[in-house]
């Protein structure tokens, strides 16, 4: 028998809500000061910048930030908040924590040693987690398979389903505003252009059609020459096209990726060498186009005339997604998170070439790394412009893969996979960082938010969740859905989740 | 020696003749024109007995056909084309649909209410009391008042479970017929899993065999299934669920359960 305790009595509970009443966390930190030395984690090296001695009681990260922010010359105005890692930890710390709590009570740095502490630029902006669905719009008729936002806003959303049409959606209002019918079979991709001008949608029909999104017609006829299914859409980058003329890849079961000149409704070529279902397709911002197929290989072929570069080969089983680095940018070209759109095509153009090079810029040379998930329950990153063989091969999923993505700032990567686990690694090295464990049912999907600090994932055991990446933890739980969920897009404003599968609707989730 | 046999021996002794099997094929293959001379010719009472003998023939060879038929239809299953609407990276998957042939399957019978209280099992055998306690006659005072009973069936205690003192212990639960996990078989998927048992809900014979935990034909128990992954509308897992007993665990020394879907 465990004994029970009496109550607490009258005085001890008054004495424990005094406690907590009268808190005295400043006091907690002795006087004493610490050496810091920043590190900047993408190249390890700490640069110009000094080592500093920093009162205990006023390194808190706030004022590590300050602090770094002003040590570069970065005033009011384009200061960035950063993420301090101490050691191997995949942990930053917290913005309301410091460094005395958090590295010296816990021992793991004396205050008599210099330390180093890794720090990682974030987002300027900030997303705030969904917690709520904000709509549950039926309409269409069947499971729906593929959802995307517009790039120019998340109040447009567009969705690709079983029942052969695709839809768009005025998010503001939960409503529908266009259903686009053209389609003979599901839909089983959808994809806005760039500049958010033009949406590509391809289905189990083997056609591919472009659709006017704000006036909902057809541009053109249905683009024919797939003898089977399309499994996904990729438009050319902003700053690639030729003005007016924007191109989109499409990959196909049939072993094929065929290039369409989307205004004029032609074929420009197809890229044919894989030997088997052509998984997905993306089309990088130098130039390049890069394939993943069933028969093990990634091609990387040249845009420009269509020739293949290079076969990445090193996967042992269906290869079955792809991603690249610079994924974010190329899909909002110009539009970032402040909503202006500059005004000329000239500035639009610069913009969207000046956002690229930014996110794809490592230690001043352009960098787009590939990451690629797998059926052998593996992933394996890639630098394909400097090298064929892999950075690194990431193992520890215990199942196939289903879907890579990388954060829009690039550091960060998310696989989901059949074993119910999310993980994330680093995307510089392929460092193992997290197992995200909540979901119940294989994990279909996971999508970033815009500032990279917020991951979705859907699955089939019918939720969404929402993980911190600071943390590693599950910060919202999503059910709401009656089936599972087959599809999932975070905009890229940040402001909407949108998601759907086979129960049919739609649902946008809100903060 | 019966007949066969020394024909057996001669065989053996001799050997068969050089063109039996020649003859054999051509008996074989006439065999055909012969069955249809007879039944063109037969008349009366013999022709009734050869057709009802034929009829019946013919339905056994039908039947072999068909099973031949599906038996060759198995083998080249999995290349068939998804008929729901699934995204593009679950086409050409064919292993992982019988998961999904279970949520649905529970939804729809959860939206039949008719089909809450239904059981595989409706009805079962009653058992005595003669026959479910054994009288325990040892000491004394027990043997004097007989008092105490033995339960000759298997049963489930809970894993916290210490025996009372044994002045006070009316009922003997034998360790030996103690039941920790049960076989179960989900009925919609037609796969067994071993998996531990919570509790008993209900014994249909008596209540009091409910509160001691007593497994028989027909008993209501709740297994553990959190390893099958299942989820709630809520997105809840589902760790819990009733499961019938549907052997007689006295009689076969393992506990058979059918999942309550």
């Amino acid at each position: 028998m465990a004994t029970q305790f009496p109550p607490p009595s009258k005085r001890q509970k008054r004495e424990a809500i005094e406690a907590t009443r009268t808190q005295a966390p400043a006091a907690s930190i002795p006087d004493g000061s610490i050496r810091i030395r920043f590190v900047d984690q993408s190249t390890g090296q700490s640069g110009t910048l000094p080592v500093l001695t920093v009162p205990l009681s006023q390194a808190t990260t706030s004022n590590l930030n300050l602090l770094l922010n002003s040590l570069k010359d970065q005033a009011d105005d384009d200061s960035i908040p950063y993420r301090f890692y101490h050691g191997e930890s995949p942990e930053a710390l917290g913005d309301k924590e410091d460094v005395y709590n958090a590295l010296v009570k816990p021992g793991r740095v004396t205050a008599e040693e210099e330390v180093v502490l890794q720090y990682a630029p974030q987002a300027v902006f900030r997303v705030k987690a969904v917690s709520r669905c904000a709509a549950a719009v039926s309409g269409h008729g069947d499971n729906i398979l593929a959802v995307q936002f517009s790039p120019r806003t998340s109040s447009r959303m567009a969705s690709g389903s079983g029942d052969k049409t695709v839809r768009i959606w005025d998010c503001d209002t939960g409503t529908p505003a266009h259903t686009l019918k053209g389609h003979t079979r599901w839909v089983l991709a959808v994809s806005y252009s760039p500049d958010g001008g033009l949406l590509a949608s391809g289905g189990y029909d083997n056609e591919v059609r472009i659709w006017d999104p704000e006036a909902g017609k057809q541009i053109g006829g249905p683009l024919k020459g797939h003898t089977n299914f399309i499994t996904s859409l990729s438009w050319e980058p902003y700053h690639l096209q030729q003005q007016g003329r924007p191109r989109v890849a499409s990959s196909s079961k049939d072993g094929t990726v065929r290039v369409w000149d989307a205004v004029g409704g032609r074929i420009e070529y197809a890229l044919s060498g894989h030997k088997g279902n052509v998984t997905c397709v993306k089309w990088g911002g130098t130039g390049r186009i890069y394939t993943s197929s069933h028969d093990k290989t990634i091609k990387v072929w040249n845009a420009q005339d269509g020739t293949l570069v290079h076969t990445l080969s090193g996967h042992a089983h269906w290869v079955n997604h792809l991603a690249l680095s610079t994924d974010f940018v190329l899909r909002t070209s110009y539009h970032d998170h402040t909503g202006k759109i500059p005004p000329t095509p000239e500035e639009k153009l610069s913009k969207a070439k000046s956002r690229f090079e930014r996110a794809a810029t490592l230690n001043g040379e352009i960098v787009e790394r590939l990451a690629t998930a797998s059926e052998d329950c593996t992933l394996f990153l890639w630098t394909p412009l400097s090298s064929t063989k892999p950075v690194t091969r990431m193992t520890g999923h215990q199942k196939q893969i289903n879907q890579v993505c990388f954060s829009p700032d690039g550091t960060l990567l998310a696989s989901a996979a059949w074993d119910t686990h999310v993980k994330l690694w680093s995307a510089r090295d392929g460092k193992f960082l997290f197992t995200l464990r909540a979901h119940v049912g294989p994990v279909y999907m996971a999508s970033f938010s815009a500032d990279s600090r917020l991951l979705a994932s859907c699955s089939k055991d019918t939720t969404l969740k929402v993980w911190d990446m600071r943390t590693g933890k599950l910060k919202q739980d999503l059910p709401g859905h009656q089936d599972q969920v087959f599809a999932l897009d975070w905009s890229p404003d940040g402001e909407r989740v949108g998601s759907g599968g086979a129960d049919k609707q739609v649902r946008i989730w809100r903060n | 020696m019966p007949q066969n046999e020394y024909m057996e021996r001669w065989t053996k002794q001799h050997g068969k003749r050089f063109d039996y099997e020649e003859r054999k094929r051509k008996r074989i293959a006439r065999e055909g024109h012969a069955a249809s001379e007879r039944a063109q010719n037969l008349r009366g009472l013999r022709a009734k007995l050869h057709q009802e003998k034929r009829r019946k023939e013919k339905i056994q060879i039908k039947k072999q056909i068909r099973a031949r038929e599906e038996k060759s239809v198995k083998t080249s299953e999995p290349a068939e084309p998804a008929t729901e609407a699934l995204p593009s990276y679950l086409l050409d998957r064919s292993n992982e649909r019988n998961a999904k042939a279970l949520s649905s399957a529970i939804k729809q019978k959860r939206n039949e209410k008719a089909a809450r209280f239904s059981v595989p099992l409706p009805k079962v055998k009653g058992i005595s009391e003669e026959e479910m306690f054994s009288v325990v006659k040892t000491g004394k005072k027990t043997h004097k008042k007989s008092w105490k009973r033995m339960i000759t069936k298997p049963t489930f205690v809970g894993p916290g479970f210490t025996r009372r003192p044994v002045k006070f212990e009316r009922f003997i639960r034998p360790m030996g017929l103690r039941y920790k996990k049960a076989n179960v078989t989900h009925p919609e998927l037609g796969v067994t899993v071993q998996l531990p048992i919570i509790s008993v809900k209900k014994n249909p014979q008596n209540p009091l065999y409910t509160q001691l935990g007593v497994l028989t034909k027909g008993t209501v128990i709740e297994v553990n299934v959190s390893e099958l992954g299942l989820v709630t509308a809520g997105g809840k897992v589902v760790w819990g669920r009733y499961a019938q007993v549907t052997n007689n665990p006295e009689n076969d020394g393992c506990l058979n359960a059918v999942l309550l879907v």
